[in-house]
């Protein structure tokens, strides 16, 4: 019998080759491409009254220079309009997208003018340094305070800076909250941060000019997308343009978004010039013309009785999603109903704005609103339990949706335009193994020795709910070759998440092949052109789930064929190590045949080019003369395609405990434990599912402690660099201890739910709430520098000295 | 050989060994490292996170030591043995030691950062060989990853240095 490979630590098929040097990024490709430089705006609102090349012009190695206006002359492309609004919301009343090429106006520092053309990238640089654009300068409008305001525009036809209002309520939480015996209201706020991958975007394009087609490379989380968009964009046939992601250094969501400025003007480029044209975006590109999330005020009330159970809740909240909104409303719309977590809120009522600032857009970031839905109701939760005195894990206890209540409906509208309904889920069970695993009840010792060694320690802890493997669909297609090794494709791409050790394993367990028998593609559409793409958290689920349900379809037909060469009922076979016979015997040569000769049989050949061809030509099988070789409905080959499309997405959760200790005089904040206990249904390979985990939670200790975006009042973002922008290095990432709880999905073959973004959402969360603890200050904003815990500490000390 | 495409550049020629071969480049005195490897040579294995020196993703080995490569000109690196993640291999082209940690522990997600980490480790186990948790996560805490949090490659450094030393359990 075959081991089952679902739910064991497989190493990663992957990381032979990306561990020797033998990765292929996409700045490691065309190596002979034209590379390209943009001159971006240096002012974050400004018009643009010139532009000139002439200093530009004899720089030795320079091939084009285009601005918009080579856009608008294009008449046969659709170059010179906005870039598309992928996610339209009837309440998106006021949605603004860019120009490829900025046209007029410029709504950010970083936003592209001028793309330039050189033999390499040094040169294009050099033609970008000589280009001169004149600017009359605009107000900017900065923060959220300022947008809010409005005392300045960003887009003159928008007003207030609002590009939508969204209200969702189940019940009057306002009535509730008024006549709850107990109420309070919190302002809350967060901070931008960033992706930040470690490679940045990159494209590569290449137009044939004889067959008059287009292959692009590009560093994306969703190669059939931005085949469609390129296409679409360049007026080409779609049918002419083929996407292909190569290994993408990270990507974390900013890459999702499509098609970037640049996705379009490097095929554009390549058309134009017939030579193949890359651009790898920089450290600084990334910083000033990549994407940003997080940044959002809240305003909370909450009402609640005696016991701290919620009767009503009111959050109001408003997202600064930048100076465009190419990616709609996902953001927030994430916040407002994800913040709920594991929770019955009682009547809730959420409004929130999406306003525009002059500032790098906002895109989902993984977590995607969800960290800061966490914070919203997690900091609620610690408040009401402070209020009324009781222990912070009994408060959400509480409050918790019970086992026997799933699937339970929230009453919202979720991200997919879906229900808000929980599949499945286990809250207190999940909490009694944080509390275990944290040692909770025993804190108050720890405490008091820490305080008898003069060192201050704090405990915290948060949960949360997250949506995950969102629709509509995805499909797999596995192909056996006669040699009986299997190539499996799926259209979404993969950023590291061990992708194609994880759909190999679903695999082998399904075909009965060994492992190492099976080549799993991702996100090339030359190889599967139906996919949506690598966010969500949604590969497990969709593609996971579209490939098992390939892989039965394609065991199925080999059954099928193999029943007619061993004479036996298909029923009665199994397939064991990618050899088929008849389950509970002792195999013979005659009583059992192997998947390659299977997928030789399942192919009628007139021609033999190879040993294995020879035995399916038409004078060396026998066969029925009387049937077609083909049979009607069916088709050659031994492969098969199938799509997984859910009705609505799984619900994973989690719930993460930290200590901290805070230095009395530096207010140093150090974490001393992270605990996680996390539910993601069943796990296909616990070392993946947990590197996952580790590295989400390093992103929320991250936007917890150091990462914010920096920006000066007149736009100018002060922080672009990895000196100044503070990702964690490892001295700064505590020890993460784990454990499971696995309550499966009901909605899904594998009973998977996702798993890539958990690690992050509730970091923020957990550690204000020990460092609340610690210190026995509110903790309102995050992230928290040593030197703003200092500044509460000063601000605390003053409250109490000043007379009541 | 390669050389970046430019027509008047002034080149200057340069000298040195990339994983045990010679090579002679003329390159422009501007030309970085990280991109005479990359682009000149095709060793797509060091790659550039940041281009300011603060990442650590284009380490390579100069002599032994550790360098950033994106901060580094081609030029001055006359002489010099490189070593390169694609020299951390053994000698038939399998998996060295740091690289084979690295698989066994999951030290590894998106790769990108990886080959940093590789070069950078190779060199401190030339001088420490049996690290603490504690000392490995001060070896690596120059080098940034934004996938894997650090604490498999924690654990990767520390079971690199049993596999050099021929512990194999």
């Amino acid at each position: 019998m075959t081991t089952k490979l679902f739910g064991q630590r497989i190493k990663r098929s992957e990381d032979p080759r990306l561990l020797t040097g033998n990765g292929r990024y996409l700045d490691d490709l065309g190596h002979d491409a034209f590379e390209v430089a943009f001159v971006r705006s240096p002012h974050a609102h400004a018009r643009i009254t010139g532009i000139d090349v002439s200093d530009a012009l004899d720089v030795d190695g320079l091939v084009a220079i285009y601005t918009y206006d080579d856009l608008l002359s294009d008449e046969a492309s659709r170059m010179a309009e906005p870039l598309p609004l992928l996610i339209p919301h009837p309440t998106l009343t006021h949605g603004r997208t860019q120009h490829a090429l900025a046209r007029e106006e410029v709504n950010y520092v970083g936003e592209a003018i001028v793309m330039v053309v050189a033999a390499n990238r040094y040169l294009a640089e050099d033609v970008a340094s000589r280009i001169v654009v004149d600017y009359e300068f605009l107000p900017a409008v900065v923060g959220i305070e300022a947008a809010r305001e409005a005392e300045h525009l960003v887009h003159p036809d928008v007003p207030g800076n609002v590009a939508a209002t969204m209200v969702q309520q189940t019940g009057d939480a306002e009535a509730a909250i008024d006549a709850a015996p107990h109420r309070l209201e919190l302002d809350l706020a967060v901070e931008r941060s960033a992706s930040m991958p470690m490679e940045g975007k990159g494209v590569l394009a290449r137009w044939d000019d004889d067959d008059k087609s287009l292959l692009v490379h590009t560093s994306t989380q969703t190669s059939t997308s931005v085949r469609q968009a390129v296409a679409a964009k360049l007026s080409l046939p779609v049918d002419r343009v083929e996407v292909v992601t190569p290994d993408v250094g990270g990507g974390f969501g900013v890459k999702i978004v499509h098609p970037w400025p640049e996705e379009v003007l490097v095929p554009w480029a390549a058309v134009r010039l017939g030579h193949p044209v890359k651009w790898t975006e920089d450290r600084r590109e990334h910083f000033i013309s990549a994407a940003h999330e997080r940044g959002q005020l809240h305003h909370v009330r909450v009402g609640y009785d005696d016991d701290g159970v919620l009767l009503g809740l009111s959050v109001t909240f408003w997202h600064d999603h930048g100076a465009y909104i190419p990616y709609g409303l996902i953001v927030p719309i994430i916040t407002s109903t994800q913040l709920l977590g594991p929770y019955k809120p009682g009547a809730y009522r959420v409004e929130f704005q999406s306003l525009y600032t002059n500032t790098v857009i906002v895109t989902p970031y993984r977590g995607a609103g969800r960290p800061q839905g966490c914070f919203v109701m997690e900091r609620t939760m610690d408040a009401i339990a402070e209020d009324l005195g009781l222990d912070r894990m009994v408060v959400r206890e509480r409050n918790f949706i019970q086992p026997d209540e799933m699937p339970y409906d929230q009453g919202l509208i979720f991200q997919d335009g879906r229900q808000l309904l929980y599949d499945s889920g286990d809250f207190p069970a999940t909490l009694d193994k944080l509390r275990k695993l944290v040692g909770w009840d025993d804190f108050e010792a720890i405490r008091e020795q820490a305080r008898a060694e003069g060192r201050t320690v704090g405990i915290g802890m948060a949960c949360y709910v997250e949506g995950t493997g969102v629709g509509p669909y995805e499909g797999g297609h596995i192909r056996i070759e006669t040699d009986g090794s299997v190539v499996v494709s799926t259209g979404l791409t993969s950023q590291g998440q061990g992708h194609q050790t994880m759909l190999a394993q679903i695999v082998a367990d399904e075909l009965g092949v060994p492992f190492d028998r099976i080549k799993v593609t991702t996100g090339d559409t030359r190889r599967f052109k139906y996919a949506v793409g690598t966010f969500a958290s949604r590969t497990a689920v969709m593609s996971g789930s579209a490939v098992a349900l390939t892989a039965r379809k394609v065991r199925e037909k080999a059954l099928r064929i193999a029943a007619q060469a061993l004479e036996a009922s298909a029923e009665d076979l199994e397939i064991v190590d990618g050899i088929i016979g008849v389950k509970g015997t002792v195999p013979t040569k005659t009583s059992q045949i192997d998947l390659g000769a299977v997928a030789v049989l399942s192919n009628p050949l007139r021609y033999a080019f190879d040993e294995a061809a020879q035995r399916a030509t038409q004078f060396a099988a026998p066969a029925d003369p009387d049937r077609p070789p083909v049979d009607a409905g069916d088709a050659p080959g031994l492969e098969g395609s199938d799509f997984y499309s859910p009705t609505r997405s799984t619900f994973a959760n989690g719930m993460h405990a930290v200590i901290v200790e805070t230095d009395p005089q530096t207010a140093d904040i150090k974490i001393l434990r992270y605990c996680v206990v996390h539910d993601c249904g069943t796990v296909i390979n616990p070392m993946i599912v947990e590197g996952q985990i580790h590295g989400g939670v390093a992103q929320g200790v991250g936007g917890a402690l150091y990462e914010r975006m920096e920006y000066a009042p007149d736009g100018q973002l002060l922080n672009a660099s990895f000196m100044d922008f503070l990702m964690p290095y490892a001295s700064e990432v505590p020890t993460i201890e784990i454990d499971h709880l696995e309550t499966p999905s009901p909605l899904n073959p594998l009973g998977v739910k996702g798993a890539g973004e958990a690690g992050v959402i509730p970091g923020s969360a957990a550690i204000a709430s020990a460092i609340e603890d610690a210190e026995g200050i509110s903790i309102r904003r995050m992230p928290i520098s040593p030197s703003e815990l200092y500044h509460l500490r000063l601000e605390q000390q003053a409250a109490e000295e000043q007379p009541e | 050989m390669n050389t970046p495409a430019s027509t008047t550049e002034p080149l200057v020629r340069v000298r040195f060994t990339v994983n045990g071969t010679p090579h002679e480049l003329d390159v422009p005195a501007r030309r970085l490292l990280s991109d005479a490897l990359r682009h000149d040579l095709r060793l797509t294995g060091t790659h550039v996170g940041c281009e300011h020196g603060v990442c650590g993703a284009c380490t390579v080995l100069v002599d032994g030591r550790p360098v950033r490569s994106c901060l580094a000109f081609a030029v001055t690196l006359e002489g010099a043995a490189i070593t390169t993640v694609e020299g951390c291999c053994t000698a038939d082209g399998s998996m060295g030691p740091v690289q084979q940690a690295f698989q066994d522990c999951h030290a590894l997600q998106c790769g990108f950062c990886t080959p940093g980490f590789v070069t950078t480790i190779t060199a401190y186990l030339d001088d420490v060989a049996d690290p603490s948790a504690e000392e490995a996560r001060e070896a690596i805490s120059g080098n940034l990853c934004r996938c894997t949090g650090y604490q498999n490659i924690v654990a990767a450094v520390q079971r690199a240095a049993e596999l050099k030393r021929g512990e194999t359990p």
